[in-house]
C-alpha cells in the first residue's frame, strides 16, 4: 500500500496514523473525567469508543475538539501529507483548522437558520458585505452526491426531522473539510432504519479516507459497524481491540468490569390489591393521554408491565396514577381506600413513588442540588426540616449515605442535580422513591437511554421493592424489558388495557399492534 | 368624523408621525440587534437620556453637530459594553443588569447636567439639525413636506433601518449573530467566538438607541431637560416583539406608534373641550399593547433570548 500521493486510496490505509491522543486528562472539581487516555486512530478506520455513561467519553472527544482544556496530555493531528502536528489545545477553532469535525450528541444548530447557513457559519468572514451563497451551494452538493447525507438545505433547521438534523450536522464538518469525524452518540435518537444509513453512509465516506470515531453504548451496532472499539471505565482506557475479535460478552464485561449479574427472581405469590383503578376514563388532548374506561388493579408483590406502541395512553395512565390529571370518570383506591382528592402530592402521601418518563424535568429540579432534590418528596419529614426551616447538615449527610448506597457519581451532593449524568439522575430518583418505601411504584420508561449498569441497576430495585412487597407499574415501550421484569403483562391500545394471559413475545406484540382481542 | 378624516388627510399629521417615529425607529433597531443576539436590553430607557444629554452637551461645548452625533453614539456605545460585560462573560441577569444600567445612566445624566450647569433655571438652547431643503424634492405637494423637509436625523434612522437589513440578512455576521441569539453551541461549535459576537451587538445596538436619545435634543428640540425621553425606550422594547424582530416590521411598528401619538395631540385640540386631555395622551400606550397583545400570540422569540451562555459549559 503506497498510495498516499496518488489521491485517495483504493483500500482504507491501515497504516497512517491520523490522530494520536497522548495522557489526556481533566479532572472538575474533585470529580476525574479523564485519567491518562491515549488513543490512536489510523486512517480510513471506525474506531467505536465505548463506555458506561459518565466513563469520559463525551469528555474525552470535547478535549481533542477543543471544547475542554485538558489537564495534561497532547493531542497530534496528520495534516494533508500526513505528517502529525501537534493541536493546540482548547481552540475548537484549531481544531476545525485540522480537519476535525465534532458531531455533538446535542445538535449544535440554530433551529431558526436554514441548513445552507448552518453549515456555512464560522467558514466565511464576518465583516465581509456579501456571501458567495451560490458557491457555498454547489460544495454541499457535491459533499451530499458523494456521502449520500441528504437534506433539504433551504427550509429552516427547526422544522427537519431529528435523522435530517443529524446528517446537516455531519455536513457542517464535512464542509470544513474534516478528515477526522467524531460522532458522540449518533444513534441516540434516530430510528433502527435511519441509523442503518447513517453507518451505510459513514462506510462510504472511510472509502474516500476519512477516518472516524463513534460514541455508543450499542452494542449491536459497535460490533457491526466499527473496526476498532476502545473501552473507558471511570475515566480511563481500560481496554482495547479489533472488532474481529470481540464479541458483545467481553465488551459488556470489560465496560462493566465485572460480568452483569443475572438478576435474581424470588418466585412470590401476588398479595392482597395494592391499586385498584375502576372505569377510569381520561379525555386527553391527544390519543397518548387519553384513556377509555379502565379497570386495573395492581397487587402487592407483583410488577404489571404495561406493553404498548408508543402514544397509546401510556402517558393518561401515568399521569392519573402520579395525581397530575383528573380522570373525567372512574374511581382510585389504594390499599382499599378511595382517593377522594386526586392530586400529586395526595398521591405521594398515600405511597405511590413514581419514575417519571422524562428525567430530566419532570424528575429533578436542574438548579436544585443533588441533596435537596433527594428529599423534595419530604418536606414535611421532621428529619428534613423543623420549624419550616431546612435542616441542611442533616439533609446533606442523609442524602450522601443516599448517594452512596444507590451509587450516584457526579461532583458531589451540593452540586446542581443538572450535572449529573442521565444514569446519575435516574438513580438519585430510585433512591429518592425507594427511601420512602412506597406501597406503589409507577415506573415510567425507567431504563430508557440509559446504560447497560445502570439498566441492571433499575431492574435490580424495582425487584427488591417486590419482594418487600410493593406493587410495581413498568410501563415501558421496551418489550423484552417487560417479559424479564413483569409478573403479569397488560398491553394497552388505543387508550384501553387488554389483559395478556401469557409471556409469550409474537402473541403480545400482536395483540400492541390490535390484529388479536 | 370629517375632522379626523382632515386629520389623517393633513401632510401636517404624516409628517409628525415620521417625526415622532424617528428616535423610536433608532431604539427598537438597537434593541432589536440586542435580542437577536441574545441578550434582552433593558438600558434602553437610560442608554436614551444619556444619548440626549452627552450629544446635547457636545453640541453646547462645540463639537458641531456631527461631533454631537458621535459622542452620543460612543456614550451610549459605553453603557452598552457594561451592560454586556455583565450579562455576557458574566453571565448576570438581564433583567438587573439592565434596569440598573437605566437608572445608572439616567442617573449619571443628570448629575452630571446640574453639575455642568448648577444655576440654570431655563435650559441653554443650541441650534439643532434643520428640516432639509432640498430642490423640487421638498417642494413636492405632500411629499414634500412629509418625507423631504425631515432632518438629515430621520433619514439617518430609515438608512439604518435598510442597513441592519442587509445585514441581518444578506451577511455573514447577520447570520453568526441570529445563530448566536438562537443557539450560542452551533456557534462555538464552529469556532466562532459567542462573547465577541454577543458583546459586539450590544455594543452596536446600544449606540443606535443613544442615537434615538440624540434625536430629541439635536432635531425634535433643541435642549436637554429631565423627564424628556419619557418612556420611549420601554416602548421600543414592546415595538421589538410587536415587529418579531425583523427591521422592516420595526420600521412599520414605529411608524404606527407615531402616528397614534401625532392623532392623539390633534385630536386633543379638536375634542379636548369634551375629553380629558389624558385619555389622548393614554391612547398611544393603550393602542400599543393592544396591537403588541395581537402580535405577541405568534412571536417567535429568539430561543437563547435571556439565557447566558458559559464557555466549557455544554
Amino acid at each position: 500500500m503506497t498510495g498516499l500521493a496518488n489521491g485517495p486510496a483504493p483500500f482504507p490505509m491501515t497504516d497512517s496514523t491520523v490522530l494520536k491522543l497522548t495522557g489526556l486528562s481533566k479532572r472538575f472539581g474533585s470529580v476525574v473525567a479523564n485519567d491518562d487516555v491515549s488513543l490512536t486512530l489510523k486512517k480510513g478506520e471506525v474506531l467505536a469508543l465505548l463506555g458506561e455513561n459518565g466513563a469520559g467519553k463525551t469528555t474525552l472527544m470535547n478535549m481533542l475538539f477543543g471544547h475542554y482544556l485538558p489537564d495534561a496530555g497532547s493531542v497530534d493531528v496528520a495534516d494533508e501529507e500526513g505528517t502529525l502536528r501537534a493541536l493546540p489545545l482548547g481552540h475548537p477553532q484549531a481544531a476545525l483548522g485540522a480537519g476535525v469535525g465534532m458531531v455533538h450528541q446535542h445538535f449544535t444548530l440554530a433551529e431558526n437558520l436554514n441548513a445552507l447557513d448552518n453549515i456555512t457559519l464560522g467558514s466565511e468572514p464576518l465583516f465581509a458585505l456579501k456571501r458567495d451563497r451560490a458557491a457555498a451551494r454547489r460544495k454541499i452538493e457535491g459533499i451530499i452526491e458523494r456521502s449520500g447525507l441528504n437534506a433539504p438545505l433551504n427550509v429552516p433547521v427547526g422544522r427537519l426531522t431529528v435523522g435530517e438534523r443529524q446528517r446537516v450536522e455531519i455536513l457542517k464538518a464535512l464542509y470544513r473539510d474534516a478528515r477526522i469525524l467524531v460522532l458522540d452518540e449518533p444513534t441516540a435518537v434516530l430510528t433502527p432504519q435511519e441509523a442503518d444509513t447513517l453507518f451505510e453512509n459513514i462506510q462510504a465516506m472511510t472509502q474516500d479516507g476519512l477516518s472516524v470515531i463513534f460514541i455508543s453504548h450499542k452494542l449491536r451496532e459497535v460490533l457491526a459497524f466499527s473496526d476498532r472499539i476502545a473501552v473507558l471505565r471511570h475515566g480511563r482506557k481500560v481496554g482495547e481491540m479489533a472488532t474481529s475479535e470481540a464479541d458483545e460478552t467481553s465488551i459488556a464485561r470489560m465496560m462493566v468490569g465485572a460480568d452483569t449479574p443475572k438478576v435474581a427472581r424470588a418466585e412470590l405469590a401476588p398479595g392482597k390489591p395494592v391499586m385498584q383503578l375502576a372505569g377510569i376514563s381520561v379525555a386527553g388532548r391527544s390519543k397518548r393521554d387519553t384513556l377509555k374506561d379502565v379497570d386495573l388493579t395492581v397487587n402487592a408483590h407483583e410488577i404489571l408491565g404495561v406493553a404498548g406502541i408508543s402514544g397509546n395512553g401510556q402517558g393518561g395512565l401515568a399521569r392519573v396514577i402520579s395525581g397530575l390529571v383528573h380522570p373525567s370518570a372512574g374511581r382510585i383506591s389504594i390499599d382499599d381506600r378511595p382517593i377522594a382528592k386526586l392530586s400529586p402530592a395526595a398521591m405521594v402521601k398515600a405511597g405511590i413513588g413514581r419514575i417519571p418518563e422524562d428525567r430530566h424535568h419532570e424528575g429533578i429540579v436542574g438548579s436544585m442540588s443533588v441533596a435537596e432534590n433527594m428529599v423534595i418528596e419530604r418536606l414535611d419529614d421532621p428529619e428534613v426540616q423543623r420549624f419550616g426551616l431546612l435542616r441542611h447538615d442533616e439533609i446533606r449527610s442523609h442524602s450522601e449515605e443516599l448517594a452512596q448506597e444507590y451509587d450516584v457519581r457526579g461532583p458531589g451532593v451540593t452540586a446542581s442535580a443538572r450535572l449529573l449524568s442521565g444514569g446519575n439522575i435516574q438513580k438519585l430518583i430510585l433512591a429518592r422513591v425507594f427511601e420512602r418505601a412506597p406501597r406503589l411504584i409507577l415506573a415510567n420508561q425507567p431504563t430508557r437511554g440509559l446504560d447497560m449498569g445502570a439498566a441492571a441497576e433499575v431492574g435490580r430495585r424495582l425487584l427488591e421493592a417486590r419482594e418487600r412487597g410493593a406493587g410495581v407499574v413498568l410501563i415501558s415501550e421496551d418489550l423484552d424489558e417487560i417479559l424479564g421484569l413483569a409478573d403479569r403483562i397488560v398491553v394497552i391500545r388505543d387508550g384501553t388495557l387488554i389483559e395478556a394471559a401469557t409471556h409469550d413475545r409474537e402473541t403480545i406484540g400482536l395483540m400492541m399492534a390490535g390484529e388479536t382481542e | 368624523m370629517m375632522d379626523l378624516l382632515n386629520i389623517l388627510l393633513s401632510e401636517s399629521f404624516w409628517a409628525a408621525s415620521l417625526r415622532i417615529a424617528t428616535p423610536l425607529i433608532f431604539g427598537v433597531l438597537g434593541a432589536l440587534i440586542c435580542e437577536r443576539a441574545g441578550v434582552l436590553n433593558l438600558g434602553i430607557e437610560g442608554i436614551f437620556v444619556v444619548g440626549a444629554m452627552c450629544g446635547w452637551m457636545a453640541v453646547w461645548l462645540g463639537a458641531g453637530l456631527w461631533g454631537g452625533i458621535l459622542v452620543a453614539a460612543c456614550a451610549g456605545a459605553f453603557f452598552g459594553l457594561l451592560h454586556a460585560i455583565l450579562t455576557v462573560p458574566l453571565g448576570l441577569s438581564q433583567h438587573v443588569s439592565g434596569l440598573g444600567i437605566t437608572l445608572f445612566a439616567t442617573s449619571v445624566s443628570y448629575f452630571t447636567y446640574r453639575t455642568a450647569l448648577p444655576s440654570v433655571s431655563s435650559p441653554p438652547r443650541i441650534e439643532p439639525f434643520q428640516p432639509l431643503d432640498l430642490p423640487i424634492l421638498s417642494d413636492l405637494p405632500f411629499l414634500g413636506p412629509v418625507l423631504f423637509q425631515q432632518t438629515t436625523l430621520t433619514w439617518l434612522a430609515l438608512a439604518f433601518v435598510a442597513l441592519v437589513w442587509y445585514v441581518m440578512n444578506r451577511t455573514a455576521l447577520g447570520v453568526a449573530l441570529q445563530a448566536v441569539g438562537d443557539n450560542p453551541n452551533s456557534v462555538d461549535a464552529q469556532g466562532l467566538s459567542v462573547y465577541g459576537l454577543r458583546i459586539g451587538a450590544i455594543v452596536a445596538g446600544s449606540a443606535l438607541m443613544a442615537l434615538g436619545g440624540a434625536f430629541l435634543t439635536m432635531s425634535a428640540f433643541d435642549a436637554f431637560f429631565f423627564g424628556m425621553v419619557n418612556g420611549r425606550g420601554w416602548v421600543c422594547i414592546a415595538l421589538v416583539i410587536f415587529a418579531s424582530w425583523r427591521p422592516g416590521k420595526a420600521l412599520f411598528g414605529a411608524l404606527l406608534f407615531g402616528a397614534f401619538d401625532a392623532l392623539q395631540v390633534r385630536l386633543q385640540t379638536e375634542m379636548g373641550a369634551l375629553v380629558p386631555g389624558q385619555v389622548f395622551l393614554m391612547a398611544p400606550y393603550i393602542l400599543s399593547i393592544i396591537a403588541l397583545v395581537i402580535a405577541a400570540r405568534s412571536a417567535d422569540y429568539p430561543r437563547a433570548l435571556l439565557t447566558p451562555w458559559f464557555k466549557g459549559q455544554r
